[in-house]
Formats: C-alpha cells, sequence, structure tokens
C-alpha cells in the first residue's frame, strides 16, 4: 500500500520485510490484485453493464448463472480472494492508524472473525445451493 | 538525485504519489464495505426466491442506481491504480516515470468510465 515504504524489489524484498508472513501478505495482496482487476471488472460488466443492467437480476437469473459450475467457480474466487484482499488492505491501514496495541488487536480481532463468518457464509450459499430446489441444501432454515 | 522536501517533520509529499495513495485507500475502504453488504444480500439466493426477489427490487431505486455509479468508480481507480503499483513494485526503473504512469492510469480511466457511465446513466434514467 505505501509504494515507498513497502519492498520495492523481489532479491532486498525478504531483508526488509519485517517478516516472511508480512512479505507473504505483501505479495498476495499483488497477485491476487491482478486476477481480481479481470474477475470483478468482468463480473460488473456482466451484471451490471450488459442488457439491462442489474434491472434484470432477479432470482431467477443468479439461480440460472449458479445452475453452471463456470460462474460457481468465478463467483467463489471472487468471494475468496475479494475478502482476503479487502480484509488485509483494512489490516494494513489499522495497523497504521491504530496506536494502542490493545484497540488494534480488538478491532483486527473484530475484522478477522467477520472475514471468517462472511466467507464461510458465501461459501456455503454458492457451492450449496441446487438449482433444482431453488435454495441452497444445507443452509438452516433454507 | 531525489532533495529532502522543504517541509521537513511531514511524510506527506504531495503531488500524484500522495493522492493516488489517499485514493487508494479510500476507494479500497469503499470497495471491501460494499463487498460485506454484497455477500449479505446475494445471500439470501440461498433461501430461496421470497427474500431475495425483495431485496433486489431496491435495485430500482434512484438513489441505489448512483451508488452503484459511485462503486463502479471506485472500483476501477482501484483496479488500474493498483497495476500501477505492480508496474513500479515489479520494475523499479518505472518509479522514475510515475508521473507518467498516473497519466496512463487517468487516460485509461476516462477511455474506461465514459460506456460505462452510459450504460448506468441509462439504467438510472430508465426507472426515474
Amino acid at each position: 500500500m505505501g509504494v515507498a515504504t513497502r519492498p520495492t524489489t523481489r532479491p532486498g524484498a525478504r531483508d526488509r520485510a519485517s517478516s516472511t508472513w508480512e512479505l507473504w501478505s505483501w505479495f498476495f495482496m499483488r497477485i491476487s490484485g491482478i486476477i481480481l482487476v479481470f474477475l470483478v471488472l468482468g463480473h460488473f460488466t456482466i451484471v451490471h453493464l450488459l442488457g439491462e443492467g442489474i434491472d434484470r437480476v432477479n432470482f431467477a437469473f443468479v439461480a440460472g448463472r449458479w445452475a453452471s459450475p463456470f460462474w460457481q467457480t468465478w463467483d467463489w474466487t471472487m468471494l475468496f480472494l475479494g475478502l482476503l484482499h479487502g480484509s488485509n488492505g483494512l489490516k494494513n491501514i489499522i495497523d497504521e492508524y491504530v496506536r494502542s496495541p490493545g484497540k488494534r488487536a480488538a478491532i483486527k480481532g473484530v475484522l478477522y472473525v467477520s472475514t471468517f463468518i462472511f466467507m464461510l457464509l458465501g461459501t456455503l450459499v454458492i457451492l450449496t445451493f441446487d438449482p433444482d430446489a431453488g435454495r441452497s441444501t444445507i443452509l438452516p432454515g433454507a | 538525485m531525489a532533495r529532502l522536501p522543504e517541509r521537513i517533520g511531514t511524510i506527506y509529499r504531495g503531488g500524484q504519489g500522495q493522492w493516488s495513495w489517499a485514493l487508494h485507500r479510500i476507494t479500497g475502504i469503499t470497495v471491501i464495505l460494499f463487498l460485506f453488504a454484497h455477500i449479505l444480500d446475494t445471500s439470501l439466493v440461498g433461501w430461496g426466491p421470497e427474500f431475495y426477489e425483495r431485496v433486489v427490487s431496491v435495485y430500482h431505486n434512484p438513489l441505489i442506481r448512483l451508488m452503484e455509479i459511485g462503486l463502479a468508480a471506485a472500483v476501477l481507480f482501484h483496479a488500474l491504480n493498483g497495476l500501477r503499483i505492480i508496474v513500479i513494485d515489479f520494475w523499479p526503473k518505472a518509479a522514475e516515470y510515475h508521473r507518467q504512469l498516473f497519466g496512463v492510469v487517468v487516460g485509461l480511466y476516462i477511455v474506461l468510465i465514459v460506456p460505462a457511465l452510459y450504460f448506468m446513466g441509462r439504467g438510472l434514467i430508465r426507472n426515474l
């Protein structure tokens, strides 16, 4: 994120990163970012710009897409990488602005738990959706 | 080569570097907050048509359509500026041309946002 302070070359990066974990996190942001550019701009073009845009988005539209493993894979990859990329970005921002170690840990704890819950919910909905039944097969109450 | 800035004591140097950095954060926070909401609304699909149809009927609201345009504006900037950051990170010589690279980002942004605005604006007018 902070272009000037993060490692800028791969050979020297290991020495300057505060830990191997931070280096992997830095690397992940770049790799996931490149993939997300294609997945998200593609998703936005197809769902928001083509045809009648989001005027045509309804239950049948989503159910029709999730009947195809291709779009299930697309949407799940976008969910997975988008959540991790976004949460990691928030984590970097929290690290920089929240000075008190206690508050920092608490806020990051809330972030990590929320990210896990969103990941679990999204994954269950996309992967257990049954187009014939018109709902998920294992979600409680569904 | 690089001289110390006049205003010693602040890490902010102004110019394209600082503003693109600030915009990257602001658009990033915007997009992840939208993603949290978008996971919740789309998850209703798992519980059958009734709830989901009620939620997506809100998408016809002109105010929501304006937010859709704002979301597109934020996502596109974050995507193009992110690619600029990656180019500079993996090809350090590019840092010497960072102003020109930012110009490329602005140029591509205009080329891509104009047709997107046309399509989303059409949808907005249709729902007025």
